[in-house]
């Protein structure tokens, strides 16, 4: 039985995958059938091997085998020869049973272990002959590359080669050029010679020439257009000549100075003004507008300012180069300082920018509020249609009545004659209105006339005004009323703000802050508004009225945020009136 | 507006008097001298040949006549009509002939620039300058008739001479830096006289009246230069236009640029109006135009109306594009103005034919583009008013102030092409001037002087 299930394995070995499943197939039957003893296929080799009369060597064959096997041994020597022990017997059977199975089982391990090294193996042989083939590849790729560098580098050179011959050729044509230039130049000058000695000649010739001279013809001489007679041309003349050349020269000079000076001194005007401008806005700053820190440092330097504001008043009188110096300076530091404070507002305005985003009237309000609006206007169009039938009606009974009237012609012939005697008189009103409103189109066209007039003389007074101030002492009155108009503009700046600042903080909200714009803030102009209206008339926000107020304080600490950015707009429009004052 | 009847003339040779009284055209080898106002003919005077250019002198006194091929001149008498004066320049021959500032000496350029000569109608004195210039400006008289600057070239250099006009004493005689002076221009205010080189290089020198140079203005090298230059009427600004299509400002005090106007092809400057002239054929028959329309109509209704429409920005200018390689080609900033007021500019680039730019000196900036269906044949600015009036040779005359733009048609019979204007001296009124007819325009005055008042 061993041998011929060796026999099978030997078979299997070199068997297909299938072959070899249908053989543990059978291996595994012939197991389950081993303990039968009973099987048709093994019956006929078990026959062969122990007959009924070989019993005996059959048992002492197998119990040599099984000793040399290291298995006790079948039959125990007893006194009535070897004698065949059952359980021995048994048990041997049964070790032989479990090596058999045992051997199958690694068997099995084996194959699988093989079919999968063989797989492995093919696998790897196929990724070999890949790597092979893209070896192959890419070194034809690389000589290709070396192949194609090779003709670039050669084609370098060529070019090289090429810019050389180019340059060359451009330096030669450049000597050419140059070369032509100047025998073009030189023939030019030869040419303009010969030309003048034609000229010369020529001039010689018609001189020389007797026939055609020129000729004058005049019937009389006339007088000098100024009247007088020209004088003889003596040294004194040459003298006079340039005499009156440099008095022209002076005059100009003058005039030109004049206007110099004229424009220097509006200049100067200009920058005190700005300067005054600057003073007044950095100084008044309340401690409540921006915050505590950068106040101390600027009333410091305001009264630096007020310092050097009169000193350089002083100096502008002087208009020396020191004071000059000492003017330009203080211009410069109170620039920069309002530069700064500019740029710090700027910042607070965006960041109250951002709040005033985020403080918006939610889409849900404005909804219910659209609602409430609309269900309003819906309400009154009814009111209105009701109210139209209503008139309809009433306008229909009289009609009636009126047909009833008709009737009666006495009333009819009556009311006839009256409305004829109120159409004359109509007709008449109707012509004097029409006389009086000739008149009164007449007026206004003369009244308009007379108004464009009063504005261009207003417009060329105001001109004149502005063009005779000078800044110094000597024209107090006309600096007056400069600074008041100045004044003026500044009132108008003040009573402004309204609308202004909802602008200022619009653009600020929009440039500095862009990101946000994505949130429910169509509406910031509105809410700025409102800020700007509850926060300009009053520091205290006891007047707010009550819905924005409540639109507002839903987030805690953003009154005083708005009371900056307020703050800081309506600087900003001080420095805007400024800066037109300036430049007017 | 009102037109004139129409009136022969020839070689566009009509000139209103420096007084502003009369009115003289001439017509082939007549010159009429008119009243201004009742357009009679007030004197008929006969010259010997074709005239070829007159021109009145500075008191409105005499008028000269030029006959350049016979080389003679001619001059004529207003108070006089018997008066006669004739000067025959000979064999030499004349190129060119003007008035001397005060009215009464004659100066004549000689054939190939050989010599200015100077005729005196007090005296019998000739006097001869050598070696004339023949260039694009050769002479120019400063503005209060007192100093006349002449270009000479002798020995290949530039020389200029400025001479007293009353005497031709000759004040300064100087060598400027220039390889090929193309013409001499006085400032207005007679100070400052502006030299300036040929095409070829791009320079301009400023020299003071005694002869000191004042600056040089050199914008580029290497490219084609100055095509045309213009002194502001207070002199505070030199213009000075190039082939590089620019404008370039320069200042009196520094005399260095202030800005810089560019002509480009496409204008997106927002502070610009662009006007465009639109033209529209009048549908012949429409059934809304009644006889009595049809008749007044008459002349002009085989003519196309035109209009201005204010186009949005940006707006696409034509631009033609130049030959390069021929000789004086058509680009480049070629003729400048400034307005009276000293307030605008206007400027046209030869590349772009049919546009007109006007630029505000205050803000130095561009103000306003006019583009015409047809190339600009010549603007000029009213002498009072800031008003551009240009003309692109049809039938039509472009108005331009800073309050809008508009488009006449010339009411006249057959054909009047205007060829160029002129203002009147008051600026009530335009010489129209045609192929070989003239026609005066009046601008309505009675209420622009209310305006004014």
């Amino acid at each position: 039985m061993p041998e011929s299930s060796l026999e099978i394995k030997d078979t299997s070995c070199s068997s297909s995958r299938y072959r070899m499943s249908s053989l543990r197939q059978y291996s595994q039957s012939s197991v389950l059938a081993l303990p039968m003893t009973r099987n048709p296929y093994n019956m006929p080799t078990i026959s062969a091997f122990c007959t009924e009369d070989n019993v005996s060597e059959c048992i002492a064959y197998i119990n040599r085998e099984v000793s040399s096997l290291g298995f006790p041994l079948l039959c125990t020597e007893s006194n009535n020869g070897p004698e065949l022990n059952l359980v021995t017997v048994l048990n041997n059977v049964y070790n032989l049973l479990q090596l058999h199975r045992r051997c199958l089982q690694t068997v099995e391990d084996i194959e699988v272990e093989q079919v999968k090294s063989n797989s492995n193996m093919d696998y790897l042989q196929l990724s070999n002959t890949r790597l092979k083939d893209q070896l192959e590849l890419s070194k034809r790729e690389n000589t290709g590359l070396l192949e194609r560098e090779r003709q670039l580098q050669l084609k370098v050179k060529s070019l090289h080669n090429c810019l050389k011959n180019e340059k060359e050729e451009v330096q030669k044509l450049q000597s050419v050029i140059a070369s032509r230039a100047t025998q073009y130049n030189h023939d030019m000058k030869r040419k303009e010679r010969e030309f003048g000695k034609l000229k010369e000649r020529l001039n010689q010739l018609l001189i020389d020439k007797k026939d055609k001279k020129q000729t004058l013809e005049v019937l009389n001489y006339v007088g000098r257009s100024d009247g007088k007679r020209s004088l003889w041309k003596t040294g004194k003349t040459e003298a006079r000549h340039e005499g009156e050349m440099y008095t022209t020269l002076l005059n100009d000079y003058d005039s030109r100075h004049k206007h110099l000076l004229m424009e220097n001194a509006e200049l100067k005007k200009v920058l005190q003004q700005m300067k005054m401008d600057m003073v007044t806005i950095l100084s008044p700053r309340k401690p409540s507008q921006s915050g505590k820190k950068h106040d101390d440092s600027l009333e410091q330097a305001s009264s630096e300012e007020d310092e050097v504001c009169d000193s350089s008043r002083e100096s502008l009188e002087l208009s020396c180069e020191h004071a000059r110096e000492q003017l330009t300076n203080s211009i410069r530091q109170q620039w920069r300082r309002l530069k700064s404070h500019v740029e710090r507002l700027d910042s607070q305005a965006s960041l109250v920018g951002e709040r005033a985003n985020m403080s918006a009237i939610p889409k849900e309000v404005h909804e219910e509020e659209m609602d409430r609006l609309k269900l309003e206007i819906q309400q009154y169009k009814d009111f209105i249609h009701t109210q139209q039938q209503l008139l309809q009606q009433q306008l229909n009974f009289p009609c009636d009545d009126e047909t009833a009237s008709l009737l009666n012609d006495c009333y009819m012939q009556k009311e006839k004659e009256r409305l004829k005697e109120d159409w004359k008189s109509f007709e008449e009103k109707r012509k004097n209105f029409e006389a009086e409103r000739r008149n009164f189109t007449e007026a206004a066209i003369r009244l308009s006339h007379e108004r464009k007039a009063f504005e261009e003389d207003r417009a060329t007074w105001l001109k004149h005004q502005f063009l005779n101030l000078t800044p110094f002492g000597d024209q107090m009155k006309p600096q007056m009323s400069k600074s008041q108009s100045a004044l003026s503009v500044w009132a108008e700046s003040e009573v402004r703000p309204v609308s202004t600042p909802a602008k200022l903080n619009k653009s600020l909200s929009h440039t500095a802050f862009s990101t946000s714009r994505a949130s429910p803030a169509k509406t910031p102009p509105t809410a700025d508004l409102y800020r700007t209206h509850r926060l300009i008339p009053e520091k205290s926000p006891s007047t707010i009225h009550p819905k924005q107020d409540s639109s507002i304080l839903r987030n805690g600490d953003v009154p005083a945020q708005l009371r900056h950015a307020n703050g800081g707009a309506n600087r900003r429009a001080y420095t805007f009136t400024g800066d037109r004052n300036g430049s007017i | 507006m009102n037109f004139s009847e129409v009136f022969k003339q020839s070689n566009q040779l009509c000139r209103v008097s420096p007084d502003g009284k009369y009115l003289a055209t001439c017509v082939q080898y007549r010159l009429v001298v008119r009243d201004v106002n009742t357009l009679q003919i007030l004197h008929l005077y006969t010259c010997l040949d074709q005239i070829v250019h007159m021109e009145w002198s500075s008191d409105s006194l005499f008028i000269l006549c030029a006959m350049y091929k016979r080389g003679l001149v001619q001059v004529w008498s207003l108070e006089q009509p018997d008066w006669y004066c004739k000067i025959d320049e000979g064999s030499i021959g004349l190129v060119s002939s003007r008035w001397s500032p005060d009215g009464r000496h004659i100066l004549n350029t000689t054939e190939f620039h050989l010599r200015v000569t100077v005729w005196s109608l007090c005296t019998k004195a000739v006097s001869y300058i050598k070696y004339p210039k023949a260039c694009q400006k050769g002479i120019d008289f400063s503005r209060d008739g007192c100093y006349m600057a002449l270009a000479e070239r002798r020995d290949c250099r530039d020389y200029v001479s400025v001479f007293v006009c009353d005497d031709w004493h000759l004040l300064r005689h100087f060598e400027t830096e220039t390889q090929d002076l193309a013409g001499v221009e006085w400032s207005p205010n007679g100070c400052v006289l502006a030299v300036w080189d040929s095409c070829l290089e791009y320079k301009v020198l400023l020299y003071s009246l005694d002869g000191r140079l004042l600056s040089t203005f050199s914008a580029y090298e290497w490219s084609l230069g100055i095509k045309s230059l213009a002194w502001s009427p207070s002199s505070q600004f030199l213009a000075i236009g190039s082939y590089d299509e620019k404008v370039r400002i320069l200042n009196h005090i520094t005399w260095k640029k202030v800005t810089e106007f560019d002509h480009p092809a496409t204008i997106n400057n927002t502070k610009a109006v662009v006007y465009k002239e639109v033209e529209r054929k009048p549908v012949v028959g429409s059934p809304d135009l009644s006889i009595q329309q049809h008749i007044t109509m008459g002349s002009t209704l085989f003519n196309t109306q035109s209009k201005y429409e204010i186009c949005p920005l940006p707006v696409q200018v034509p631009v033609v594009k130049p030959d390069l390689d021929r000789a004086n080609p058509k680009v480049g900033v070629s003729s400048m103005a400034f307005s009276s007021d000293n307030r605008y500019l206007a400027t046209k680039n030869d590349s772009m034919a049919c546009v007109v730019w006007v630029w505000d000196m205050q803000r130095l900036g561009l103000l306003a583009v006019l583009e015409q269906t047809s190339a600009v044949r010549c603007f000029q600015w009213d002498p009072r008013r800031p008003r551009l009036a240009l003309c692109t040779g049809n039938a039509k005359l472009y108005l331009w102030s800073p309050a809008g733009c508009v488009s006449v048609q010339v009411p006249a019979e057959g054909g009047f092409q205007v060829q160029s204007v002129t203002w009147h001296c008051s600026g009530d009124s335009l010489i129209l001037l045609g192929k070989e007819q003239l026609c005066l325009c009046y601008m309505e005055v009675g209420e622009e002087e209310d305006d004014i008042k």
